[in-house]
C-alpha cells in the first residue's frame, strides 16, 4: 500500500479529480495549503502593489494499493501539467497497514470495497 | 348609515371649532414634533450600527485573523464605555454652558448624570425646526434626552475609528485607559467649542454640519499621533499587511454607509427638507467617492479592487459629513471625487515613503477625508441650501478662512493632546503589546479566544 501526497494548482484541481476518478481512485482526502517559494505573486492593497510571496496550491492524500500506484501518480502528472513553474510535487510514502473500521478488514483489503467486486465481477469496479 | 356620517361630520366640525380656539391663545406650550422624534430616534440607532458592527467589521476584516476579535472587542468596549462617560459627565461638558472664562472652551457639570434633565424637556439644540418656549426663546422639537442619545453615538464612534491607526499592537489596558481619557480631554472639550452655542468655534460661523472637524479630523489626528508614537507593527514592511477577510471589509463599508444617513441626515435633528438634502448628498458623495477609488485602482495598477471601493466610500462619506448640510449635488459630486484622490494619493504613494505604519489608515482615510471636507464645505456651502450660509465659491472667501482655522486648531488641539495622554497612558499602565503577544496575535493573548475555530 502506498500514500500519494501531491501538491497541485487550485485551477487544477478539478482535471485532478476527474483524472483520478477515471484511473478508479473512488476516494481521497484534499485541502488548501500555503507555503512559501522562490515565485511571488504581485498583491495590491490600497494602491499599495507589492510582492506577496506565498503561495496557495491543494493538497491532495490519497491511499492506493500497489497495483493501482502507477496510473494514480499518471493520472495526476498528467491532468495537473502547465509546464509552467509551480505546477507541484506528488510525494509516494508507504504504507504499513490499513483498518477498515466497520468491517475490521485489515490491510489492502480495507483499501477497496470486496462485496462489490464480486457482486458486479467486473473488472472496472472502481477501487482504491 | 347616512346618520352615522352626519354624526361624524358634526363631530368634526365641532371638534375643529375646539382647536382653533385652543391655537388663539397667544402663551402655548411647546410641544414634542412627533414625526421628527421618530426620525431622530432611527438616526440614533443607525449610528450605533456605524460602531457595531460596521465598523467592527471594516477594521477586523482587513486586520489579520489572529487580531481580528480584539479589534471587536475594542469597538464593543467603546460602545460600552464611553456609552456610560457620556452621561457621567461627557455630555455636560461637551454642550453644557459653564460661566465666565471657561464658556467658549468647555461645558460644566450642570448636565452630570444628566442632572438636571426632565423627560418632558425639549432640546435646547435644533437646527432648522425651532418653535417659541414658555420663555419666549427658540426651543427644539425632539426631547432633549433623545439629542443627548444621539450625540452619545458621534462620542462612542469618534474614538473607535482611532483603533485603525493602533490596531495590531496595543495592549488592552493601555487601550481602554487611552480611549477613556481620549474622550474626556479632547473629544468633548472640540464638541463644545464648535457645537455647543456657546462654543467659540462655533461662534465664529465655523461650519460642521455632522462632525468633520469635531469628529473624523479630531480623530485622524489622533490616529497619526499614536500610529507614530506606538511604532510600526512587528511585522510591517512598508506596505499594508494583506487583509484577513475582505468579505467583512464590504460588509463592514456596506453598514457604514448604510449607518452614515443616520449620522448625517439625523444632523439636521429634524425630519424635513435639509434632512432630505443631507441624506442625498451623503449617498452621492460616497457614490462618486467608490467610483473615483475604484477608477484609480483600475488605471494606476490594472484591477479595480475590492477593499479600495470600500475605502473609497468610506472616504466620501467622511468628507461630505462637515457638508452635508450646506452643499448641493455639484458640492457633493467634487468633493467625493476630490477625497478619492487626495485618499488615494495620501494611502498609496505618501505613507510608504514616509514611513509611518497607520495600520488601517485611519488618518489617511478618516483624518486626510475630514480635512478635505471641513476646508471644502468652506468653498461650496451653497445658499441655496440654507440661506444663511454661503461658501468661496458663491463669493464668500470668509467662510474658507474659518474653515481653515477650525481645522487648524482642532488639529493643533488633538495632536498635543492626544500626544500627552498617551505619555500618561504609557506611564500609568504600559500601552504597546509585548512582542511576543503580538506575534502569538492579541486575540489569545488579550482575550484568550480566537476566531474561526475548526472544532464543531
Amino acid at each position: 500500500m502506498k500514500k500519494i501526497e501531491a501538491i497541485i494548482r487550485k485551477s487544477k484541481f478539478e482535471d485532478a479529480k476527474e483524472a483520478l476518478y477515471e484511473a478508479g481512485i473512488e476516494w481521497f482526502t484534499y485541502w488548501d495549503v500555503t507555503g512559501l517559494g522562490k515565485s511571488t505573486e504581485e498583491q495590491i492593497v490600497r494602491g499599495q502593489v507589492f510582492q506577496s510571496n506565498y503561495i496557495h496550491r491543494r493538497m491532495l492524500s490519497i491511499v492506493v494499493r500497489d497495483i493501482n500506484l502507477e496510473k494514480t501518480v499518471n493520472a495526476i502528472l498528467d491532468s495537473a501539467w502547465t509546464g509552467e513553474t509551480g505546477d507541484g510535487k506528488v510525494f509516494v510514502y508507504d504504507i504499513e497497514d490499513t483498518f477498515r473500521i466497520r468491517t475490521r478488514e485489515s490491510g489492502p483489503e480495507a483499501l477497496f470495497n470486496k462485496e462489490e467486486v464480486k457482486k458486479t465481477k467486473s473488472s472496472e469496479v472502481k477501487n482504491n | 348609515m347616512k346618520k352615522n356620517i352626519l354624526f361624524i361630520t358634526a363631530l368634526l366640525a365641532l371638534s375643529n371649532s375646539t382647536l382653533l380656539a385652543q391655537t388663539a391663545v397667544p402663551a402655548v406650550a411647546p410641544t414634542i414634533n412627533s414625526g421628527d422624534t421618530a426620525w431622530m430616534i432611527v438616526a440614533t440607532a443607525f449610528i450605533l450600527l456605524m460602531t457595531i458592527p460596521g465598523l467592527a467589521l471594516f477594521y477586523g476584516g482587513l486586520v489579520r485573523r489572529k487580531n481580528v476579535l480584539n479589534v471587536f472587542m475594542q469597538c464593543f468596549m467603546i460602545v460600552a464605555v464611553i456609552s456610560i462617560e457620556w452621561v457621567v459627565c461627557g455630555y455636560s461638558l461637551s454642550f453644557g454652558s459653564s460661566k465666565g472664562f471657561f464658556a467658549p472652551f468647555i461645558g460644566n457639570f450642570h448636565w452630570a448624570f444628566l442632572n438636571n434633565i426632565n423627560l418632558r424637556d425639549l432640546s435646547p439644540y435644533f437646527i432648522s425646526h425651532s418653535q417659541i418656549g414658555l420663555d419666549g426663546k427658540a426651543i427644539g422639537t425632539i426631547p432633549h434626552i433623545v439629542f443627548i442619545m444621539f450625540q452619545g453615538m458621534f462620542a462612542v464612534i469618534t474614538p473607535a475609528l482611532i483603533i485603525g491607526a493602533f490596531a495590531e499592537r496595543i495592549n488592552f489596558k493601555g487601550f481602554l485607559v487611552f480611549t477613556i481619557l481620549w474622550s474626556i480631554f479632547i473629544y468633548n472639550p472640540v464638541a463644545h467649542w464648535v457645537w455647543s452655542s456657546d462654543g467659540w468655534l462655533s461662534k465664529l460661523g465655523a461650519l460642521d454640519f455632522a462632525g468633520g472637524t469635531v469628529v473624523h479630523v479630531n480623530a485622524g489626528v489622533a490616529a497619526i499621533v499614536t500610529a507614530l508614537l506606538l511604532g510600526k507593527r512587528r511585522d510591517y514592511k512598508g506596505h499594508a499587511l494583506p487583509p484577513h477577510n475582505i468579505t467583512y471589509v464590504v460588509m463592514g463599508a456596506g453598514l457604514l454607509w448604510v449607518g452614515w444617513f443616520g449620522f448625517n441626515a439625523g444632523s439636521g435633528l429634524a425630519a424635513d427638507g435639509l434632512a432630505g438634502n443631507a441624506l442625498m448628498v451623503t449617498h452621492i458623495a460616497a457614490a462618486a467617492a467608490a467610483l473615483t477609488w475604484a477608477l484609480l485602482d483600475w488605471f494606476i495598477d490594472k484591477r479595480p479592487t475590492v477593499v479600495g471601493i470600500s475605502t473609497g466610500a468610506v472616504a466620501g462619506l467622511v468628507a461630505i459629513t462637515p457638508a452635508a448640510g450646506f452643499v448641493g449635488i455639484p458640492g457633493a459630486l467634487v468633493i467625493g471625487v476630490v477625497v478619492s484622490i487626495v485618499c488615494f494619493v495620501m494611502v498609496a504613494y505618501v505613507k510608504p515613503k514616509l514611513g509611518y505604519d497607520d495600520s488601517l489608515d485611519a488618518f489617511g482615510v478618516h483624518g486626510i477625508g475630514g480635512i478635505i471636507g471641513a476646508i471644502l464645505t468652506g468653498v461650496f456651502a451653497s445658499p441655496l441650501i440654507q440661506s444663511a450660509y454661503s461658501g468661496a465659491a458663491y463669493g464668500n472667501l470668509h467662510q474658507l478662512w474659518v474653515q481653515l482655522l477650525a481645522v487648524g486648531v482642532t488639529i493643533t488641539y488633538s495632536g498635543i493632546g492626544t500626544f500627552i495622554l498617551f505619555k500618561i497612558t504609557e506611564k500609568l499602565v504600559g500601552i504597546r503589546a509585548t512582542d511576543k503577544h503580538e506575534a502569538i496575535g492579541l486575540d489569545e493573548t488579550q482575550h484568550g479566544e480566537t476566531a474561526y475555530n475548526n472544532f464543531d
